[in-house]
């Protein structure tokens, strides 16, 4: 059995990824993947820490945060649909309607 | 079980990789698959099996399948626009992220991998049967919440889907 933090260390890894993709792609629907992979990566770090701890919450929570992340698809693939509808484009860096 | 963790981490981390770094976005989405095919190896190996079966299921089927069919719906967009509006923009988000990675495994490195004691506790085997004592009793508020959640979640797709045919802001109702 490995130690529960070689896995929230992988996570940490994993986050640290999402996190630059968001920053650095500018194809929203990429944006969106690499959030995907940050919650996946924090799903890992609960189940981690709940076998580390001995607790059964660790899954629940990621079972909650499963939840979340269905609805939130659902809305941001949703916004992005009706975004691409009227601008035909899915880079962020021509949604600049409200600059200045 | 150490040569499966390690075998899975290169995986996992190769598929985020692929994932930020490729230039089509469906290369992207079967990088996402791929890593999130080896979480869900990672909870098997915890002995997580609902939490498993639920990340294959719905990460892996559902939203995986909804990423292709938008991919689909808006077509590939290779002509990916390199340049910068901020300056040095990407330079800096790596340098960012990079440290947030050192920063994190810094501090957790004091008390999750040298950790010596607190782990040592009893098994945990997550079946459905005893991820549903937990969800159905001591949860059962958070989870019947989410039923509200996920109604919204669904109107809300609904409205967005329901564009109106005429792009005038505020289009005319017939009276009849």
């Amino acid at each position: 059995m490995i130690d529960p933090g070689w896995y929230m260390a992988l996570a940490a890894v994993l986050f640290a990824i999402g996190a630059a993709g968001v920053l650095v792609r500018r194809n929203a629907l990429v944006m969106f993947m690499s959030i995907e992979l940050m919650l996946n990566s924090v799903n890992l770090t609960f189940v981690s820490a709940g076998t580390g701890l001995g607790l059964i919450e660790g899954q629940v929570a990621a079972l909650f945060v499963v939840v979340v992340a269905a609805a939130e698809v659902t809305v941001g693939l949703a916004i992005l649909i009706a975004v691409f509808r009227g601008r035909a484009t899915a880079d962020v860096d021509k949604l600049a309607a409200l600059k200045g | 079980m150490t040569v499966v963790f390690f075998l899975f981490a290169g995986v996992a981390i190769a598929g985020a990789l692929v994932m930020v770094l490729a230039r089509n976005p469906v290369h992207s989405a079967i990088g996402l698959l791929t890593t999130m095919f080896s979480i869900a190896v990672f909870y098997v190996l915890q002995d997580a099996h609902f939490v498993a079966a639920i990340q294959v299921l719905v990460y892996a089927g559902a939203v995986m399948t909804l990423f292709l069919f938008v991919i689909m719906l808006i077509g590939v967009d290779k002509s990916e626009d390199r340049t910068e509006r901020i300056p040095y923009q990407r330079p800096l988000a790596i340098i960012v992220t990079g440290g947030l990675a050192a920063v994190i495994l810094i501090a957790g490195s004091q008390a999750w991998i040298t950790a010596s004691s607190p782990f040592a506790v009893d098994e945990l085997n997550g079946t459905i049967e005893v991820v549903a004592d937990a969800l159905f009793g001591t949860w059962v508020m958070a989870f019947l919440s989410t039923i509200f959640l996920l109604t919204i979640a669904a109107v809300g797709a609904i409205a967005l889907a329901h564009y109106p045919e005429t792009r005038s802001p505020r289009p005319e109702r017939e009276v009849p």
